[in-house]
């Protein structure tokens, strides 16, 4: 694992930073699902300039970041039935529980909120027990 | 002055996403993956997290937001089914893939097709599940 863990800590608080300032200047909770669902679902019409604002920093900053140290892998699996259905899970699960990692992960658990605690602990149990099957039993991913 | 904090939050986000690690899915699948050879890094990771976040939520207390008039009030406190049956679904293609909302964004640029393909689907998503919430509920009314 060498030093992987350090850059997990330093790159953990800089999203936890990244979700204080968007709490105490704006008054938002930084879910990622919420904020990219309401702009594809038109809930969040109101404000799109703000998601839409927040998106754009997630996208192009790291991205620019990359390029410029040379590429970061991301090792996504080539096969496009299994990305696919991936994402249609994705999309419609996080809608569906008001919530992903961000929201009801980072967000939600360091608020004690009961919510994020439970819908973590489904996200990470149903992602333990695919990865065992279609890793370990099946041999797809 | 709002959307320059959401920017500055997004870009924010992302680094955080990239230095960490989250954007490889290896170390996604890696972390879930307790029968292989495990990588704790995503526990670091939401730790790290944590914290300043729990700062912010005690700042909330005693203080007003800076660009806002009111704090988000706390959640119902209620488990519904919503919320079980979407985290199931949401884990199952996290697993999958070992991508999820933020770090499918941070990696569009540099993830290749599967990125692409993922990030696609994952709005068509999106895009379905109110009528799947429609679909839930009104099963749940006649139930």
């Amino acid at each position: 694992m060498h030093i992987d863990w350090i850059y997990g800590l330093i790159g953990g608080a800089i999203i936890g930073i990244a979700g204080a300032i968007f709490l105490l200047f704006n008054a938002r909770i930084m879910g990622a699902s919420g904020i990219i669902g309401g702009l594809v679902d038109g809930s969040g019409k109101s404000d799109w300039q703000e998601r839409a604002a927040l998106v754009a920093g997630l996208l192009f900053v790291p991205g620019i970041a990359a390029f410029a140290t040379g590429g970061a892998q991301t090792n996504v699996t080539g096969n496009l039935v299994v990305v696919v259905a991936a994402g249609l899970l994705v999309g419609v699960g996080t809608r569906l529980a008001n919530g992903c990692t961000s929201g009801h992960g980072v967000c939600g658990i360091s608020r004690l909120s009961l919510r994020g605690i439970v819908a973590t602990g489904f996200y990470i149990g149903a992602g333990g027990l695919t990865v065992v099957i279609f890793k370990h039993v099946l041999g797809v991913i | 002055m709002r959307v320059l904090v959401s920017f500055i939050t997004g870009a924010t986000f992302g680094v955080g996403l990239l230095v960490s690690g989250m954007t490889n899915t290896d170390k996604v699948q890696g972390w879930l993956d307790i029968f292989g050879n495990w990588d704790p890094t995503l526990a670091f990771v939401m730790g790290g997290a944590i914290v300043p976040m729990a700062i912010a939520w005690q700042l909330t207390k005693s203080r007003k937001p800076v660009y806002a008039d009111s704090f988000p009030a706390p959640p119902e406190p209620r488990i519904g089914r919503n919320l079980v049956i979407g985290s199931t679904l949401f884990g199952i293609g996290w697993g999958l893939a070992g991508l999820c909302p933020g770090p499918a964004v941070a990696s569009l640029l540099f993830g290749g097709i599967g990125g692409i393909a993922f990030m696609i689907a994952m709005l068509a998503g999106m895009a379905i599940a109110p009528r799947v919430r429609t679909h839930l509920d009104q099963y749940e009314t006649a139930s």
